[in-house]
């Protein structure tokens, strides 16, 4: 699964560790991130991400 | 102008800006000042610059120390154009190729506002970079306050340069904590509360990852403000407990703004009802009380309690602006209710109402309105939404 960088802040989401934090476990791709889901560090928007 | 010596070999050549009242949108009441730090060792290093209208007042204190054109490296800790400003005007001056470390994004963001002319150079976190005989170390610290943030260490000298964070707008006659005592905390707070607020979990992290690594800090010098060298660990356990949100059980604010008295008569109600319950309770004009003045006192206030007039169907402005500078500081943890007295129709209630829910306060009333001036009846309406509200909070 890719990884994905928040254009924003540098933010790096990995699948295999998903966002625990915010209630997305480790395995989900980011694809299957519910679309209301923001970076954890700088809390932009999905669209602000790009396949690392 | 000369240089302030502030360790061996270490000097502040910031600016001091007396007269600055308004920061984007945050009360300077004492003005604040712009750190820059130059260390001399075997490279000549300059830590951060000044606002651009401040460049000459910088450039004369280098001047006082070295000749300018002798530094080797620039470091620069945070994009924002109060550190940043002077960057195109020194690196002009004191040599094109002058490379500028900064953070990745650091590299990204200068990049974006002074195009590739300047000789950025990213670090990783963590990366050492030596001066001689001593040693600059940066550690990212993205979002503290904007994604760029890093501070640098000076291991041999255990001196933190923190741009942004344990800041404070302040410009007076005394540089360091020592010379100021607890005098400087509520700026320190105002600082907090308006400026890294919503940053809380990040720095949380931060002051996590800052203590796992042991650095030895005797001194902590930020980008605004006075320095720590008397107690810097005062402020790092200060912001820990900042950053736990953890309100004050009995403090709550009505903050309001009034056409002809009449909310304001309903927030009194209010205030008096609250405090007839035990709770340490104060009124705030919005139109006399500043917004980031309000703010700081909504830190730590386990309820708030927002009430606006209804000004053709809507909000009244100075509420607008006030609510809209809350939300951007992600508030937690804090209690909220929505009052307001109306004419003719009275939505303004129920949309502070929406506002604050939206922001996932807990609301613990429905949303209170009187027409026209509160009479007898409406007063005690108020007195005792008042004393629910603090029921609520107990």
């Amino acid at each position: 699964m890719d990884k994905y960088v928040c254009l924003v802040c540098g933010y790096v989401y990995d699948p295999e560790v998903g966002d625990p934090d915010n209630d997305i476990a480790p395995g989900t791709a980011f694809a299957d991130i519910p679309e209301d889901w923001v970076c954890p560090i700088c809390s932009a928007p999905k669209d602000q991400f790009d396949k690392e | 102008m000369k240089a302030l010596q502030i360790a061996e070999g270490i000097y502040d050549v910031g600016a001091t800006d007396w007269n600055v009242r308004d920061f984007h949108g945050y009360s300077t009441d004492k003005g604040s000042t712009y750190n820059a730090f130059l260390i001399i060792d075997e490279k000549i290093t300059l830590i951060d610059t000044v606002k651009e209208e401040f460049t000459e007042q910088m450039m004369e204190k280098i001047a006082s120390v070295i000749d300018p054109k002798k530094i080797d490296y620039i470091i620069s800790n945070h994009t924002e154009m109060d550190h940043s400003g002077a960057l195109p005007r020194v690196v002009h001056r004191i040599g094109k190729d002058t490379p500028v470390y900064c953070s990745k994004m650091g590299l990204k963001n200068l990049s974006a506002h002074f195009g590739n002319k300047i000789n950025f150079r990213a670090v990783a976190d963590g990366e050492e970079l030596s001066l001689g005989k001593r040693t600059l170390q940066f550690f990212e610290t993205r979002m503290i306050h904007w994604p760029d943030s890093m501070f640098s260490y000076l291991k041999e000298d255990k001196i933190l340069f923190s741009s942004d964070a344990f800041g404070q707008h302040y410009a007076g006659p005394e540089h360091f904590d020592d010379q100021i005592g607890e005098a400087i905390m509520p700026h320190a707070k105002k600082y907090f509360a308006n400026i890294l607020w919503l940053f809380a979990p990040m720095i949380k992290g931060l002051l996590t990852k800052l203590n796992g690594l042991n650095l030895p800090i005797e001194m902590i010098c930020p980008d605004h403000g006075i320095l720590w060298r008397d107690n810097p660990a005062k402020i790092v356990e200060t912001y820990a407990e900042w950053c736990e949100l953890q309100p004050q059980q009995n403090k709550a604010l009505v903050i309001y703004d009034s056409m002809w008295h009449s909310t304001e008569a309903m927030a009194d109600e209010i205030v008096a009802g609250l405090t007839a319950e035990g709770m340490v309770a104060k009124p705030m004009n919005l139109r006399h009380c500043h917004r980031s003045d309000v703010v700081t006192e909504a830190f730590d206030a386990k309820a708030i309690v927002v009430g606006s007039p209804t000004l053709n169907n809507g909000l009244f402005p100075t509420v607008a602006d006030f609510l809209t500078y809350l939300k951007g500081l992600k508030p937690k943890n804090k209690q909220a209710a929505a009052f307001g007295s109306y004419g003719w129709s009275g939505e303004a209630p129920k949309l502070v109402a929406e506002q604050l829910a939206g922001m996932d306060l807990e609301m613990v009333e429905d949303p209170l309105r009187v027409q026209y001036v509160p009479d007898q009846e409406g007063c005690e309406s108020c007195y005792e939404f008042g004393r629910r509200i603090a029921q609520a909070m107990k």
